[in-house]
């Protein structure tokens, strides 16, 4: 039977709450009073459709993208089609890869049309789209693994930068990853630029046939998977620092053209707790940085850590 | 297109995605999943449910949307845990959940939340007697140092494994598998672990420990001395003596006191090793994985000559290690020197009977941690109240719903069976440390007193309406129910 999706206000009394079958945000916004429940209402309205509208393209958009695919109908699916189309040459892709991302943009164009905020920020599981008046910020936590919800770093992200969209994409995330990073977490101008980005990296991270990584074809797993017989990561044992290494470099070639190609601005990545970050060399302040935030979960003071901002940390 | 899928794939029609589900697997919400062929919902936070049986850890989401559309469950047959709570940390605001039930007239409090642990290990029980290695050497991971023999117990070795100094006192690696080693056996998993100087060993929580590539089955009966004094009397006319090799006291059944009382006589046998008291010898071998936890395979090999004035041929001896797993049967040739013939059948029976009397070799995991000050600080204001709140057993503490053993003197460091938790409670942050779920229940009116956030107290029913993040598990039948423990429990 088909719940209906739903909508609540979180017990903090400030976030919303969204949820439909696989779809699930975490909004929060900050403004006038009026302002934040004009554009809750106005989020409300366009997430319920959002799923349904989806489905009825599902066939297209689980397809590989291609110069021939058609031009899918609604908003979101040509969001989705736009996001991953710079990446249809190199690699097999499908507009899935940008879904959350597309959807949390969406919803927040509802949200910042309906109303003036100081901020926003719309959450789909770790792929976020940021709204930021002039003079605010967020600083957004990293998380390793999604399964145990944790930071491996933090960054500001101000209304000077151009970044208004955040993602991430790893192994043990959600959906399937070709790739054996841990997490890589892009930063980009939009949420759906910044999730098709995450994929292509994460897949990228990768050592080809190593014995300690278990892949399965994704139709094993999920019967309908867009990812076809295509293997994906289901396990990675533990691997040799030079291995790790190897691994990182790979996607950090991937990432470095994505940034020269001005695809994305700065991306982390993470195996097996080493990272690195790809960033332009000029960025001031870099955006990302990964030493000096690592320390932030090893200073615990007495035998606990920080997990900051955990509205953020979903993965 | 559902006929090329397997018979047992699921096709959920919760949202328009319609997927596709095979056995074993979740759907893309991950929120519900085909477990054995049926669909059931798999949320993260999880209430233990006093009335479903032990059987259905999981609820078909049909069967459990027409009770939930009906009325709510009873408050007192409903305890929400703290797995998958989340946690506060660094923020010291209150507990995530603060839930509040009635239970026979008196309002009680829950504190749930789940605590971050960097002071932190589990206590390994190994059921075995075989020499695991010498006490303090290092256990270890992949490697890694990450904890050490402690003592012997009757029976079992102990392991200390984890603690603030391998997690955070170390290299970032020996912190890293030290956390993983600690999470996968706080989680029920199996871990592969080598010890200095010693055995290689693979364990999990509530299985059999594996030496040395051997899975242990039993435990020993009693040790050498013990098992003569069990056996004597059915050995008595059987066979003229008996050996019970073991590591700790080996046991002679003519020399024994229970083999004097039958009038036994002497039979000539010499032992190697240390005598304690008649019939009880110390450190006949050394300590291995082979007969009785020694380190030998011929039985022989801790026999002297037979004494030739007192020995005499065709003089019957069994020899068994005390599981039973290993026994051999002698009878002395004319130069008096023991010649290895089939068991009697009418020993058989003796011998199974030590193997019988033997329980099921288990290796036992108690979590053991220490609650912190912002911990505390998200149950009151005043973190010491709530520990001498403790001490004085006005609040309850329980893991995931578990009892724990909340250690006597300062702070509040308790110890708690992993195994009698609900499966996969705990987590971990890359400090390293664990996420473990903790709660506090107290009387409403102690937990104003002692300072709490009654302000964020919320009726039971209100947390329960949040159905679509929760989980509803069985409580173990072995627990007592958190909200409503035994009086035999002096703690509670």
């Amino acid at each position: 039977m088909r719940e209906p999706a739903t909508v609540r206000l979180l017990p903090d009394g400030h976030r919303l709450h969204l949820n439909d079958g696989p779809i699930d945000l975490i909004v929060d916004a900050d403004g006038t009073p009026d302002a934040i429940r004009g554009a809750y209402e106005a989020a409300a309205r366009r997430f319920v459709n959002i799923l349904d509208e989806l489905c009825g393209e599902l066939p297209l958009l689980r397809a590989q993208a291609s110069f021939r695919s058609p031009r899918p109908q609604g908003p979101i699916a040509r969001c989705m089609a736009d996001a991953v189309a710079p990446y249809r040459n190199r690699c097999f892709v499908t507009p899935m890869a940008a879904v959350a991302g597309a959807v949390a943009e969406a919803v927040l164009a509802s949200m910042t049309k309906a109303a003036n905020l100081d901020r926003v920020y719309v959450n789909n599981g770790g792929d976020i789209a940021l709204h930021l008046a002039p003079g605010n910020s967020y600083r957004i936590g990293m998380v390793e693994r999604p399964d145990h919800p944790s930071l491996f770093g933090s960054f500001e992200i101000s209304a000077a930068t151009p970044v208004r969209g955040v993602a991430t994409s790893g192994w043990r995330g959600r959906s399937f990853s070709l790739g054996i990073a841990d997490a890589v977490t892009v930063l980009a101008s939009a949420a759906a630029q910044a999730d098709a980005a995450a994929t292509i990296i994460a897949n990228a991270v990768n050592l080809p046939s190593h014995p300690a990584i278990t892949r399965i074809p994704a139709r094993e797993i999920a019967p309908e998977s867009d990812l076809g017989d295509i293997p994906v990561t289901r396990a990675v044992g533990q691997l040799r620092p030079p291995e790790v290494d190897e691994a990182l470099s790979r996607g950090e070639r991937v990432a470095e053209e994505l940034r020269e190609q001005g695809l994305i601005f700065a991306a982390a990545l993470c195996v097996q707790g080493v990272v690195h970050i790809v960033q332009s060399p000029l960025a001031i302040p870099p955006p990302l940085c990964g030493d000096g935030l690592l320390s932030l979960s090893a200073n615990a003071d007495d035998g606990e850590t920080s997990v900051a901002s955990r509205s953020l940390q979903h993965a | 297109m559902a006929d090329v899928f397997p018979p047992d794939t699921v096709r959920c029609d919760a949202c328009p995605v319609l997927c596709y589900i095979k056995r074993g697997q979740a759907g893309a919400c991950d929120r519900y999943a085909n477990l054995d062929g049926q669909l059931v919902r798999v949320d993260p936070h999880i209430l233990l449910d006093r009335a479903k049986s032990l059987g259905t850890p999981l609820v078909p989401f049909l069967e459990r949307e027409g009770e939930w559309d009906g009325k709510l469950m009873k408050s007192r047959e409903t305890f929400v845990t703290a797995i998958g709570a989340g946690t506060t940390y660094p923020d010291y605001k209150p507990a995530p959940f603060i839930v509040s039930s009635e239970i026979e007239g008196v309002d009680m409090v829950t504190v749930v939340t789940e605590g971050i642990f960097s002071y932190c290990g589990v206590k390994l029980k190994i059921d075995t007697d075989r020499f695991l290695g010498p006490e303090r050497n290092l256990v270890r991971a992949q490697g890694e140092p990450v904890g050490h023999v402690t003592t012997v117990e009757y029976g079992s070795q102990m392991l200390s494994i984890g603690g603030v100094h391998h997690l955070t006192g170390g290299t970032k690696s020996e912190g890293r598998v030290t956390c993983e080693t600690l999470l996968d056996l706080c989680n029920g998993k199996e871990v592969a672990l080598t010890i200095d100087d010693g055995a290689r060993i693979t364990v999990a929580a509530g299985k059999p420990p594996v030496v040395n590539g051997q899975q242990e089955e039993r435990m020993r009966v009693g040790c050498g001395s013990a098992t003569i004094g069990m056996f004597a009397k059915q050995w008595f006319g059987k066979v003229d003596e008996v050996v019970v090799v073991d590591d700790h006291i080996t046991g002679v059944l003519s020399e024994h006191q229970a083999g004097k009382m039958l009038g036994i006589p002497e039979t000539g046998i010499a032992i190697h090793g240390r005598r304690s008291t008649p019939g009880r010898y110390f450190q006949v071998a050394q300590p291995g994985t082979g007969w009785g936890g020694t380190n030998i395979s011929d039985p022989l090999s801790i026999l002297k000559p037979f004494k030739a004035k007192i020995a005499r041929p065709n003089l019957r001896l069994l020899m068994v290690s005390t599981t039973g797993e290993h026994f051999a049967y002698y009878e002395l040739d004319a130069a008096l020197r023991p010649i290895e013939k089939e068991l009697p059948e009418s020993l058989k029976e003796s011998v199974a009977r030590i193997r019988e009397n033997c329980e099921p070799a288990l290796t036992t995991v108690l979590f053991m941690a220490g609650a912190g000050g912002s911990l505390r600080a998200g149950v009151t204001e005043n973190p010491v109240k709530l520990t001498n709140s403790v001490k004085r057993s006005l609040t309850r503490v329980t893991c995931g719903g578990a009892p724990a053993y909340v250690w006597p003197g300062g702070g509040i460091t308790f110890m708690v069976d992993v195994s009698r938790m609900p499966e996969n409670a705990f987590g971990y942050v890359p400090t390293p440390a664990l996420v473990a779920p903790i709660e506090f229940t107290l009387k409403k009116a102690d937990y104003a007193a002692l300072g709490g956030h009654v302000d964020y107290v919320r009726p039971l029913e209100e947390v329960l309406r949040e159905k679509e993040r929760q989980r509803q598990l069985s409580s173990l039948p072995e627990n007592p129910w958190p909200l409503e423990p035994p009086e035999s429990d002096p703690r509670a």
